[in-house]
């Protein structure tokens, strides 16, 4: 990269809070708009897309129209990087609770005129339609891994982002374990770090919204949620959230149908 | 040019996607239009057969601008429908929360998203790098003021995780509150010092008569957290749990949100005019001076000035806060004993950007059969393109880009949350 790297945040079906995270970064924004030049940033600026190529492109939001299935390709084509950023892009987000149900049904639920409505039949992770180079996890995502990541593109390193579980966070802020001492349900040991094991400290379980970690073993977690008393739809509720369609969850989930 | 269409096919600075268009006929506006193209994410549907425990932290996800509003709402409504009466502590502290989410959505939208229309920049960023650096970095520096509330009370800015339908997970330390305190003491000048910012913008002089709907709170509080009945400028006066039988939603063409309007008769407008309008009184000494001082007067019916409005809506929330966090002693336990039953219950908030009605049935065992959201900007969708047709009709000989732009300026008034609406934006003029 040469000169300033041009950066464009891009939108698919989302609740904006993962990019909101960008502006919700008071102390560096100013910074980061010094470093990066930002092209497109539609929530932010109301500079357009001027159609050129992109050094980075941020995306936030799953693919649940025919329209994003073909925009997600157009800006592949225009990116030197695609990140994906929160649980929506990188799983599928809440959304995807919409996978396996009758659309028409969704959609006579909501809509007078289910006519008007184009949509897909699923919603779906930006990596089941293009190339990504670099996911980060999160409903929303973490600030700190948000930083990290434009430091580290900026530096042309990879981020570190551990991959390993919240459990661990949550033993290294010193939590007291609130499935052992108080049997609530908790992911916490097969969810991906990255919020510092936040609802622990707070005296509740994880509820997964930074999805699964590598190689979790969700069997023996569900094993272990059954001996405390949940019943098989708990169960499958808890897996069935903000990343309902990450494998992992997916297939424990389906495990408990 | 008599026969034109102004059209934008893609609104910025908003929180979601949306378009609207402007078609002109022998010089006259004939129609207008606010189109909502944010994907629909079907949360009302996939809300059935979910836990009644789930719902706040499930529609939080509707919008990450305004999770807490989608938190505050649906506690409340699933309390109604469980027949459990929370206490006076448990309320004090969710409108505390609410404090935060007010001033940090309030000051993202008035200083990065509509100052830049009333000073002519593209964004804020440019606003910055052309001599309004100082004023940029106070609105960051206050904005602030307002995340770290959300986090400490809430968990986390951002969908925060401390919500819970009966009440807490977790009451805050009073000695990290009392911290908390100090930032916000220093907040107070911020405050003061933004509203005149804003108060010193160039306003179009345009005023509408809106008809104007917001929540009323029991205790006689400035309306936010727990609206019990529901107000107008024209004299309604009825309890939130009729919402339905006065506001209906229509499902309108080439729109993924449904549009609000009153039963007996067309648009209406939620957000800081009505808050203001209709609940003056109920401001605190120093944010009535600050309206006073930024030339507000008792009724504000110019919409362009809602930013002031904002301001001085801020200025309140930090000196509430201030307020609830002298008056807070820890808690334990943090949330009331629930007993999952069937049962119907509504909830009315005010969002930053206008009420939030939630309703919710629930099942014997406590899970949702059937969930209703009514927000902000999908109420107030109808009044935006009322606002397009007649705040524009006398400009249109000026050039299409100054027509665009104060197009554009006027949908942000409202603060439009597209998001939450999809149930918004792209200008097209069409003059034939
Ligand atoms: S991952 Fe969560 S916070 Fe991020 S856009 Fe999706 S719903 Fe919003």
């Amino acid at each position: 990269m040469t000169g300033r790297p041009r950066l464009a945040v891009w939108k698919f079906s989302s609740c904006d809070g993962c990019q909101l995270s960008l502006l919700d970064c008071e102390d560096e924004v100013l910074a980061v708009a010094g470093a990066i030049e930002i092209a497109y940033f539609p929530e932010a600026t109301r500079r357009e897309d001027d159609g050129g190529h992109y050094d980075i492109s941020f995306v936030e939001g799953s693919v649940t129209t025919p329209h994003e299935a073909e925009a997600i390709k157009d800006i592949r084509a225009r990116s030197t990087t695609v990140i994906t950023l929160g649980a929506c892009a990188t799983s599928g987000g809440i959304q995807a609770l919409k996978n396996g149900a009758s659309t028409k049904d969704f959609i006579d639920a909501v809509y007078a005129h289910p006519e008007f409505i184009d949509t897909l039949d699923t919603a779906t992770p930006i990596s089941d339609h293009v190339k990504v180079d670099f996911e980060l996890r999160g409903c929303p995502i973490s600030k700190t891994h948000l930083i990290e990541l434009i430091a580290a593109t900026l530096a042309g390193r990879a981020p570190q982002t551990p991959a390993h579980a919240t459990c661990i966070e949550c033993k290294m802020a010193g939590h007291v374990c609130v499935m052992v001492a108080e049997g609530k349900p908790c992911l916490g040991p097969v969810t991906h770090a990255g919020c510092g094991a936040l609802c622990p400290g707070y005296a509740r379980g994880c509820y997964g919204c930074f999805g699964p970690k590598e190689t979790p073993n969700t069997a023996a977690l569900s094993a272990r949620l059954a001996e405390n008393g949940a019943d098989r739809r708990q169960i499958r509720r808890l897996y069935s959230t903000y990343n309902t369609n990450a494998p992992a969850f997916r297939e424990e989930a389906k495990a408990h149908d | 040019m008599t026969d034109t269409t102004i059209k934008v096919d893609m609104l910025a600075r908003v929180e979601g996607e949306g378009a609207f268009k402007v078609v002109v006929r022998e010089g006259k506006i004939v129609g207008t239009e606010f189109r909502i193209f944010e994907p629909p994410r079907f949360f009302e549907a996939f809300l059935r057969g979910r836990d009644h425990s789930e719902a706040p932290d499930i529609t939080a996800r509707i919008c990450g601008i305004c999770p807490v509003a989608y938190q505050m709402s649906s506690v409340q409504a699933m309390e109604m429908a469980l027949g459990v009466e929370v206490s006076q502590p448990i309320k004090n502290l969710r409108r505390l929360l609410y404090c935060g989410e007010w001033i940090e959505s309030h000051i993202l939208h008035a200083a990065m998203l509509h100052a830049p229309d009333f000073l002519g920049y593209a964004s804020a960023i440019d606003m910055a790098n052309d001599g309004h650096a100082d004023a940029v970095k106070l609105a960051l520096d206050y904005k602030k003021i307002g995340n770290s509330i959300v986090t400490l009370v809430g968990g986390r800015e951002i969908h925060p995780i401390n919500v819970k339908v009966g009440g807490w997970w977790k009451a805050p330390k009073k000695r990290d509150m009392m911290k908390l305190r100090e930032d916000l003491l220093r907040a107070l000048d911020m405050a003061d010092a933004f509203v005149d910012f804003t108060a010193a913008l160039p306003f179009p002089d345009k005023e509408r008569d809106y008809t104007m709907v917001c929540i009323e709170e029991p205790n006689g509080r400035y309306p936010m957290y727990e609206g019990t009945r529901l107000i107008s400028n024209r004299g309604m006066d009825i309890p939130a749990t009729a919402f339905n039988d006065h506001f209906d939603e229509h499902h309108v063409k080439q729109s993924n949100a449904l549009q609000g309007r009153m039963k007996a008769g067309g648009a209406y407008l939620t957000g800081p005019l009505p808050r203001y309008n209709l609940a003056y009184d109920k401001l605190s000494e120093r944010a009535k001076a600050a309206a006073e001082r930024s030339g507000l007067g008792r009724e504000v019916k110019n919409p362009y000035r809602s930013i002031v409005v904002r301001a001085v809506e801020s200025l309140f929330a930090v000196e509430e806060a201030i307020r609830l966090i002298e008056d807070y002693e820890e808690f334990d336990p943090a949330a009331m004993e629930i007993t999952p039953r069937a049962g119907t219950g509504m909830g009315a908030s005010e969002a930053p950007r206008g009420m939030l009605f939630h309703q919710y049935t629930l099942e014997e065992d406590g899970s949702i059969a059937k969930a209703q959201i009514v927000p902000p900007t999908a109420q107030n969708q109808p009044s935006i393109e009322e606002d397009l047709a007649e705040l524009i009709a006398d400009e249109l000989d000026r050039p299409h880009d100054e027509i665009q732009w104060l197009c554009e300026q006027t949908i942000r008034n409202y603060d439009p949350c597209i998001s939450c609406a999809t149930h918004f934006l792209d200008l097209t003029i069409d003059r034939g």
